[in-house]
């Protein structure tokens, strides 16, 4: 959730219209949840949850195995993923383009979580936008300077390390 | 100043440019995000108001009830069961004429329990007597507070200002935050003529006989026929001030539609895009949001939509045994006076989803029908 409203933020600070919002439900810490940004040219008027997105973020592999990721995805579009282990999936490479980055490991080494959770929301925005080259680092990094009340300084430097990072599969 | 925010934290910096004295509520489910943020300004003296935690809703809009006759700006917030067991205390602001303010976050109401959107729990409260304002964007419902205290402050009344849970209410988009020095223009402080004072004792909401009573009744009546033109006149200079407007209702390529969707909350702003796309396709078709919806603006509604040639109004609640709320009330602007058919849509209740494509497959419907009395249409159930 707080990954979709950074993101929406960056693309706000490069001037295009944004919404953010969670999968309405009782959100619950561990619980699979998912979250939208829609990014326009023009204002935002549809409000309604996104069912055929352009993009994907997964912030947990284990996601992949046990969820249709790509249910509505659209063809050809980004999926940057959180893992540490390559991407074998050939159905994925064929059709859309992938990115990996250790989120886990960029996280922790600034200090962001725990072991057992490590808070990824920065480190991955950071991936997307190295990636995906949609939205800059400079606007993600005014965007999380806004947004994270507290170690901004490491969630920015996560975000860039991310960036750095990210590695394009496909 | 610019900044993405959640709809709730868009009704309390609204809160805080009007400069609220007294903040009364339950901080706990169904109470959302909007009175977090406003016990947080509270604490860190970003606004110099009383924050009264109380236990439950109907003590909170006591408390505002008891602070507004003291001659404070009030404000509280709820949702769903939260409102419905002030519905005692609603009807006594009204009755002592209390300008107090009231975000209502649109909760379906249990059980089963949910916390999913649907307008069941602010339409139940249709005849006490407030003021209701029905807005579709984060920045309108900011924009709505302000103008709510205005418009509540000259007439005595209090107004309900009411928004979709979790599209509305969860959602981040950009606001342009109102600043309070700058409000202040608009709504200077609130000095009631007649309020309680040790010094200047009078009592308060006594009895009255069936000499008085109806009168009094009259009067708030009078108030709402009133509230009309005043809140229209109230956007206007908020327009004029801040250059944002919204109207008592909004009609959306209206002018020349043969067909118009009658709509409220979100649902206004995702079928505009829908309007759009068949537009384009060539079917003359508009949407009428209706802003206000107590007081009803039966004249303005009756200008827009005598002109088309269908009407289907989509009600995200239901009065069970009748039909959808806002449908009852645009036949009763109609009735009599044309006959345009008017057919009635029962969709998103309790949270389900009204996409573009439910939105278009209701417009669908009501150009093919051929039955003008078909006043109840269910859409998307599953049987």
């Amino acid at each position: 959730m707080i990954a979709s409203e950074i993101l929406a933020d960056a693309f706000f600070n490069e001037g295009k219209y944004v919404q953010a919002f969670p999968a309405f439900g009782v959100e619950r810490r561990g619980a699979p949840v998912v979250a939208f940004t829609r990014v326009s040219d023009e204002e935002v008027r549809e409000r309604c949850q996104i069912y055929e997105p352009d993009h994907l973020i997964v912030l947990d592999a284990v996601l992949i195995d046990t969820v249709n990721i790509t249910e509505g995805l659209k063809k050809g579009g980004w999926i940057v993923i959180n893992t540490n282990r390559p991407v074998e999936n050939g159905e994925l490479m064929g059709n859309y383009h992938i990115a990996t980055v250790d989120a886990n490991q960029i996280a922790l080494r600034h200090n962001l979580g725990s072991r057992a959770a490590p808070i990824v929301n920065t480190a991955i925005i950071g991936a997307f936008s190295g990636a995906t080259k949609l939205v800059s680092l400079d606007a993600v990094k005014q965007a999380i300077d806004g947004f994270v009340p507290l170690k901004k300084e490491e969630n920015m430097q996560a975000a860039e390390d991310a960036f750095n990072a990210v590695k394009i599969i496909s | 100043m610019k900044k993405v925010i959640m709809g709730n934290h868009a009704v309390s910096y609204g809160v805080r440019a009007s400069e609220a004295k007294v903040i009364s509520a339950y901080p706990i489910t169904p109470q959302t995000h909007v009175v977090e943020l406003l016990s947080e300004m509270c604490a860190n003296g970003e606004i110099d108001a009383k924050f009264i935690k109380v236990e439950s809703e109907h003590s909170a809009m006591a408390a505002c009830v008891g602070a507004a006759a003291a001659g404070s700006r009030t404000f509280t917030a709820t949702s769903s069961q939260g409102l419905l067991l002030m519905h005692e205390m609603l009807h006594w602001a009204v009755g002592a004429r209390l300008p107090i303010v009231l975000a209502n976050i649109n909760r379906a109401v249990g059980p089963p329990w949910s916390i999913w959107t649907d307008q069941n729990d602010s339409l139940s409260q249709r005849d006490v007597g407030w003021l209701q304002i029905y807005c579709e964007s984060n920045q309108e419902t900011q924009d709505t507070i302000p103008q709510a205290f205005k418009v509540a402050e000259e007439l005595q009344m209090p107004v309900m200002i009411v928004m979709d849970a979790f599209f509305l209410s969860h959602t981040f988009e950009i606001v342009d935050i109102l600043e309070a020095q700058e409000v202040r223009k608009f709504l200077p402080p609130y000095h009631p003529d007649i309020k309680i004072d040790i010094n200047d004792p009078h009592s308060f909401g006594n009895l009255a006989s069936p000499e008085h009573y109806m009168e009094l009744r009259y009067m708030i009546q009078e108030a709402m026929e009133k509230a009309v033109g005043l809140i229209k006149k109230v956007d206007g200079e908020f327009q004029k001030q801040f250059g944002r407007g919204y109207g008592l209702i909004h009609p959306y390529r209206c002018a020349d539609a043969e067909i118009i969707l009658v709509t409220s909350g979100t649902v206004a702003s995702t079928a505009r895009a829908v309007i759009d796309e068949m537009r384009d396709e060539g079917v003359k078709i508009g949407a009428l949001k209706v802003r206000v919806f107590r007081p009803f603006p039966f004249e303005e509604i009756f200008e827009v939509l005598s002109r088309a040639k269908k009407v289907a109004v989509i009600d995200r609640n239901i009065s069970f045994g009748g039909h959808g709320i806002f449908f009852q009330e645009i036949k009763s602007a109609l009735y009599g006076r044309t006959d345009v058919p008017i057919l009635g849509y029962i969709a998103g209740l309790g949270g389900r989803d009204i996409t573009p494509g439910v939105i278009r497959q209701i417009a669908e419907q009501a150009i093919t029908d051929k039955n003008p009395h078909r006043y109840i249409n269910w859409i998307g159930v599953k049987t």
